[in-house]
């Protein structure tokens, strides 16, 4: 059995003159929780239709659970939430999950135990006799969640899972993406709520024009550390013997900031200012956050979706 | 096969939600009280007119039958574009297809599922209306018109083809433009119907080919004129003293070829279902 649950090869999709999804190449692995990230626009809905066989790619080739995309037998051990979950509003919850269980072919006493225990995880029990008309936003994206998870899938696809929830409605689907991940279901989360993603990501693809441009770890803790000095005399000699023992120092509002290779490397610089008389008044080091990652890799000529 | 019924419960499911069914009941009902209101006056009244003729009272009831069953072809005809015609459009456009077709379902089950429970549902609107004025008609009058379960299964047969014709254009077209084809269609088979007749009546073969043309394009006229041909007693029918009456009848070629055509369009449609994206 493959560690691989979805493997891409230069997919691409293309609507009339349209270029929706370019050249897409990446590979996600069993249990873990993938997240996929790019602006609005940058085709990461499209590429999670073609993985699901709702869309057909133009060329290239993918295997999902080491099947072709679109095979029937594959799809019953897949679960998808689409963005902005929407179903026949005449049903009630336990309606809706009661026929997605049917069409998953599940045993009527299997099925009616996981609708009670998934209304319950995804906090509906009470509203469940109610229709679908009378629930929020966020009930619907929370039933959705719950339809998702029927077949006990292999791999989720989440479609911007969080949008039109609180916080409250956040922090259920996040821990809901920690008991996947414990289980060892893959998630393949398509987000643009960057906090969202660093909470609950394993890794990051950056998905830019269609084409996936970084792949990071963020489990294992990522590459680099971002310091940031405060010292005295902010002198060129001293930014020069800076640069030579990390990367090129940015100056801002009085502090400069530095990316370091490894954690290791902090005290050797402060030992290097102090040794060099310099006043050294304060000394952070962190992770770089994702939001900074991902305004790095997308550029500064993105504008707003 | 499992995927089609979950998919026609479904839909049954949702035309009884949604009071399709009880509009159909409550709108049925009435027409056959009203039907069996006027059909008690004018049988009361031929009846009892000594000026008119045994033949022409026969004649006069029949008439009026048909008319009956001309409007039940129309209000079928009607009945199975507006309760098809956003049934796949409506779930594209909403977003509620995604989920669906992510499930380990063939994309034709959907179709088919859909197809045969408006299929039903229609059949049970027809036998309700059909089979009420002819109980009516029976009990008032005695009268029952001959053929009436090949007639019914003709009228039936028109309001397939333009049902087929709707849930096959769902698959591609948006609901507005959709209903404007499959209502455009059965306005161009009522039309090339009536250039056939008149045709036929003068002896004019031009018209009369383009008549059989547009039949062959939509044949849901051709079916109510052969039901008409078979439930009007053999005279009214050979001396073409209704509007109904038919100065041409479709063959029985027109039949497989009816037969033929609602399975292409469906096939067509559960071959472009496939290749859409959703």
């Amino acid at each position: 059995m493959s560690d691989r649950v979805i493997e891409t090869r230069g997919l691409r999709k293309q609507f009339g003159r349209k270029l929706a999804v370019a050249d897409l190449s990446l590979s996600v692995g069993r249990g873990e929780v993938f997240g996929f990230l790019g602006p609005n626009g940058a085709g990461k809905t499209t590429s999670l239709k073609m993985l699901l066989g709702l869309v057909q790619p133009t060329a290239g080739r993918a295997t999902v659970l080491g099947a072709p995309l679109g095979n029937r037998s594959i799809r019953a051990k897949l679960g998808f939430l689409p963005e902005h979950f929407r179903f026949h509003d005449w049903l009630t919850g336990r309606e809706l999950l009661r026929f997605h269980g049917e069409l998953l072919e599940i045993p009527r006493t299997i099925l009616n135990e996981r609708i009670d225990r998934l209304l319950a995880r995804v906090d509906l029990l009470d509203a469940a006799p109610r229709k679908l008309r009378e629930y929020s936003k966020g009930m619907l994206q929370r039933i959705g969640l719950a339809q998702a998870l029927l077949n006990d899938p292999e791999v989720v696809f989440l479609d911007e899972p969080t949008s039109g929830l609180d916080p409250l409605g956040r922090l259920l689907v996040r821990d809901i993406i920690r008991d996947l991940k414990a289980r060892g279901t893959a998630v393949f989360l398509n987000s643009h709520l960057l906090g969202e993603v660093e909470a609950t990501c394993d890794r990051v693809v950056f998905v830019k024009q269609g084409r996936a441009i970084r792949d990071l770890a963020l489990a294992t803790g990522g590459e680099d550390f971002e310091a940031e000095l405060r010292f005295t005399p902010m002198s060129p000699e001293l930014l020069e013997g800076l640069s030579r023992l990390a990367g090129p120092p940015a100056v801002h509002d009085g502090a400069v900031r530095l990316r370091v290779k490894n954690e290791e490397s902090i005290p050797e610089i402060a030992r290097w200012l102090v040794e060099q008389g310099a006043h050294l008044y304060r000394l952070d080091s962190r992770r770089p956050s994702l939001e900074s990652t991902f305004l790095e890799v997308m550029g500064q000529d993105q504008r707003p979706g | 096969m499992n995927g089609i019924l979950t998919i026609a419960r479904l839909t049954l499911y949702e035309a009884r939600q949604r009071r399709i069914l009880l509009a159909m009941l409550l709108g049925g009902t009435t027409f056959v009280i009203l039907f069996g209101i006027g059909f008690y006056y004018i049988h009361r009244d031929v009846s009892h007119n000594d000026r008119v003729s045994f033949l022409e009272q026969k004649a006069l009831i029949n008439f009026f039958i048909m008319a009956g069953l001309y409007a039940i072809n129309f209000m079928s005809i009607m009945t199975a574009v507006l309760m098809s015609i956003d049934t796949l459009s409506g779930e594209i456009s909403s977003g509620v297809m995604q989920t669906l077709a992510a499930k380990p379902i063939h994309r034709s089950s959907i179709v088919i599922g859909k197809w045969l429970a408006h299929a039903l549902v229609l059949a049970g609107y027809l036998m309700l209306l059909s089979g009420g004025i002819l109980v009516v008609a029976r009990v008032l009058s005695g009268i029952t018109p001959p053929n009436v379960p090949t007639g019914i299964f003709f009228i039936y047969l028109g309001g397939i083809v333009v049902l087929t014709l709707s849930v096959a254009g769902g698959t591609r077209l948006s609901t507005i433009a959709n209903g404007v084809v499959a209502f455009g269609l059965f306005g161009l088979a009522f039309v090339g119907g009536w250039i056939e007749q008149i045709g036929a009546m003068t002896g004019n073969t031009v018209t009369r080919q383009i008549g059989t043309i547009v039949s062959l394009f939509m044949p849901s006229d051709s079916m109510w004129r052969l039901a008409a041909w078979y439930m009007q007693p053999s005279i009214s029918r050979d001396l073409q003293m209704t509007p109904f009456s038919s100065a041409s009848v479709p063959s029985g070629m027109m039949v497989i070829w009816t037969f033929g055509y609602v399975a292409v369009t469906l096939v067509l449609g559960l071959w472009l279902f496939r290749r859409r994206g959703l």
